[in-house]
């Protein structure tokens, strides 16, 4: 069976090494949170200004101020600090975030990414997407191997705009793990019950050994 | 100079114009200077071009300047929540420049810092470095992105002393900083107003060098996506 979501962001977790700086993206990156291994110290940044981001709060302990950058309601850590959106984008474009988890639309085989636009669809904006893969040490998407109309979303060249160009290290889908290497892709690790030949099946990419 | 007034159409007198540029702090509603938001939709000021990470929903923060045309163009980085946005953007009413997050905040620091321009990595390879001068350094290529300085800037802080300096609260900072840093004037409006010697000045967030005037008023800090656990 392919990984579902949260099987996704437990994998996804398994990125983290102690004491990491991280910015999680939206949606099954999110999810990431809640597998942060017992004993490990992970800081999550939330790019609209804060590091320390704390769990959801409990009704009645919602607070305006208080927001991850989803704009959903956050809590803090006793480790949490704040500071403004120029501070929070120097530390990212510094170099100084260890890794961000992303969601994609497309990826190519040269670590392209593209998570922001659908030409002729309602555009939102990019946020800070282009920031994180251009400045954070190691950019890991999470994301389903096929769209909706079941074609391949790991690509040979990505078709929408880009977010970022060659900035993704490595690509985590419901069939695996795949790194981007010179020349291509390489299979890192198979999904639960998923062959290697239904992978490369699932794969527009080059795939290399 | 007097910078404390009595209200948000007092401290805004004689700033505004029609074709004017303004900076507003304020991540989606968080932080949003929604009083100063609200005298400039009574004032009927037109052709504004706001700098503002976001705008607002339909019906509170920036939004309420689009029901009433008075915005003619956005430089933001993220717009989704809004439909009458989305209407007057599609139909060609709005204009929209694109900034990535970060060098939307970057151009504010830069503008309010006097730096005209500055290189990043951020947007390489994408639609926005089109037509932006591209430099390397060190084997790496950047883009040119230019600071931002406005007529004006508008603010949310918690609490300012009766000399300007203020005081954030949580992540209602964001980029207040920054915007009204890039204003030729700027105008903060706060939850109170303290007298100077209230605050420690080693915990000062934003010196009062930045802020020309001030209001205290009631502020409805709407959440946008209310999220909680269960116990």
């Amino acid at each position: 069976m392919p990984w579902d979501r949260n099987q996704l962001a437990a994998r996804a977790a398994k990125e983290l090494q102690d004491g990491m700086y991280v910015n999680l993206g939206i949606g099954i990156p999110t999810l990431v949170a809640n597998y942060i291994p017992a004993g490990m110290t992970v800081t999550l940044q939330s790019e609209n200004g804060m590091l320390g981001i704390g769990p959801f709060p409990l009704a009645g302990e919602e607070d305006a101020d208080l927001i991850n950058a989803g704009k959903q309601t956050i809590s803090e850590l006793p480790h949490s600090a704040y500071f403004d959106s120029a501070q929070s984008f120097a530390m990212i474009r510094g170099g100084k975030i260890a890794m961000a988890i992303l969601g994609a639309m497309e990826v190519s085989e040269n670590g392209d990414l593209a998570n922001w636009m659908i030409p002729g669809k309602l555009v939102k904006g990019m946020g800070g997407a282009m920031d994180l893969v251009a400045g954070v040490k190691r950019v890991v998407v999470v994301m389903d191997h096929a769209n909706k109309h079941g074609e391949s979303k790991v690509l040979h060249e990505c078709t929408l705009p880009l977010t970022g160009k060659a900035c993704v290290h490595r690509i985590i889908t419901n069939l695996g793990v795949l790194d981007v290497v010179p020349g291509g892709l390489k299979i890192v690790e198979l999904a639960d019950g998923v062959t290697e030949a239904e992978l490369r099946a699932a794969t527009e990419a080059t795939l290399v050994n | 100079m007097k910078k404390v007034y009595a209200s948000a159409a007092a401290a805004l007198d004689g700033l505004l114009h029609d074709g004017m540029s303004i900076a507003a702090g304020g991540f989606g509603l968080c932080g949003i200077p929604e009083l100063l938001i609200a005298a400039i939709k009574e004032a009927g000021t037109k052709d504004i071009t706001i700098a503002s990470n976001n705008c607002g929903v339909d019906d509170f923060g920036l939004g309420v300047l689009l029901a009433t045309r008075q915005i003619k163009k956005m430089q933001s980085s993220y717009v989704g929540e809004n439909a009458e946005f989305m209407r007057q953007f599609l139909s060609g009413e709005l204009e929209l420049e694109f900034n990535p997050q970060g060098t939307l905040a970057e151009r504010m620091r830069a503008g309010g810092a006097g730096i005209p321009g500055f290189y990043t990595k951020t947007g390489v390879g994408t639609v926005i470095a089109e037509g932006k001068e591209h430099k390397d350094f060190g084997g790496e290529t950047y883009i040119l992105e230019t600071g931002i300085v406005t007529d004006l800037a508008i603010v949310k802080a918690w609490k300012a002393d009766t000399s300007g300096n203020l005081i954030f609260r949580k992540t209602a900072r964001n980029f207040n900083v920054p915007a009204a840093t890039c204003g030729r004037v700027c105008v903060a409006e706060v939850e109170e107003i303290v007298p100077i010697g209230s605050f420690d000045p080693d915990c000062i967030h934003l010196p009062g060098i930045y802020v020309h005037r001030i209001i205290q008023g009631q502020h409805e800090k709407r959440i946008e996506q209310r999220t909680v656990r269960s116990a």
